[in-house]
């Protein structure tokens, strides 16, 4: 929680900066956020290739798990696609960026702001947090009524961290685990699914 | 991205690389987040459309927590219940 309000915090202090307009032209341009995304590309890399422990817990456990995070990414298209219906004003390819988020806002609002608008970043920032709070506040109603996966499905990429507890707390034990490297998959794909489906149908 | 795999795979078997990385990556990411910021607010035709955003984030973020969760909904009935 402390992560989302700091996210908040340093979001909300730049509108303030920047709607106040006493900024120097040459902060504003877009090449400095350019060499801070490469940068930070470059650390999840990092994190990627260094993170032993996901690695060896992929390689050790059943075909089944895989099929958590798969059917999370599918249910978000699926899920994102309908609700376009009620949006008429976004191309559906900007609807389905949005939900490639899958929770992760602060590397997809990043991602979406340098490869389409930050008008579209913004609502990826919002969409994907909102689904953080949604799924801290309605873990325990969704498990109940829509299985033990219910919890990690909500929680997307977020269900190895910031959700991880609520998740495990209404769930039986074993789907900690499930809940974990669910959340490290879609992680992971997060970065690449924005990347692909902006690239596409361009 | 590749680049910082390879990285990581050759200096993973330090701690100490993945604690500062994540240290880094939470300064790079408040850094982004900070400039996103500034150029949003900078940004008459957000400013101005804020509510219209605040709407299409809500709608999307209920559409895909439905989808997945139906979708996990039946993986589970499936694939989970039967031991």
């Amino acid at each position: 929680m402390r992560g989302t309000v700091l996210v908040i915090a340093f979001f909300a202090a730049g509108v303030i900066v920047g709607f106040s307009g006493r900024l120097p032209e040459n902060l504003i341009s877009p090449q400095w956020s350019n060499y801070a995304l490469y940068f930070l590309i470059f650390l999840a890399g990092i994190g990627i290739g260094a993170d032993r422990k996901s690695w060896h817990m992929i390689r050790t456990i059943n075909f089944r798990i895989f099929l958590v995070p798969l059917g999370i990414i599918l249910g978000s298209f699926a899920g994102a696609t309908l609700s376009s219906l009620l949006l008429p004003a976004l191309h559906l390819r900007e609807i389905l960026a949005v939900s490639a988020g899958l929770g992760y806002y602060s590397l997809s609002s990043i991602f979406i702001s340098e490869l389409h608008s930050e008008a579209l970043g913004v609502v990826a920032l919002v969409s994907n947090i909102l689904r953080e709070i949604f799924t801290l506040l309605f873990v325990p109603l969704l498990v109940k009524y829509f299985g033990n996966l219910a919890g990690i499905a909500s929680g997307g990429a977020t269900s190895m961290d910031t959700t991880l507890p609520i998740i495990s707390k209404y769930s039986p034990k074993e789907y900690g685990l499930i809940s974990l490297f669910s959340g490290i998959v879609l992680t992971i794909l997060v970065p690449f699914l924005v990347t692909f489906i902006l690239s596409v149908g361009k | 991205m590749f680049c910082g795999v390879l990285f990581g795979i050759g200096f993973g078997k330090y701690p100490l690389t993945l604690k500062i990385n994540d240290k880094l990556l939470n300064i790079a990411i408040y850094i982004l987040l900070l400039l996103l910021g500034i150029a949003v607010g900078s940004n008459e035709k957000i400013i101005k459309n804020i509510y219209t955003i605040g709407f299409q984030a809500l709608v999307i973020t209920v559409g895909a927590i439905f989808g997945s969760v139906a979708v996990c909904w039946v993986i589970y009935k499936v694939y989970f219940k039967i031991k």
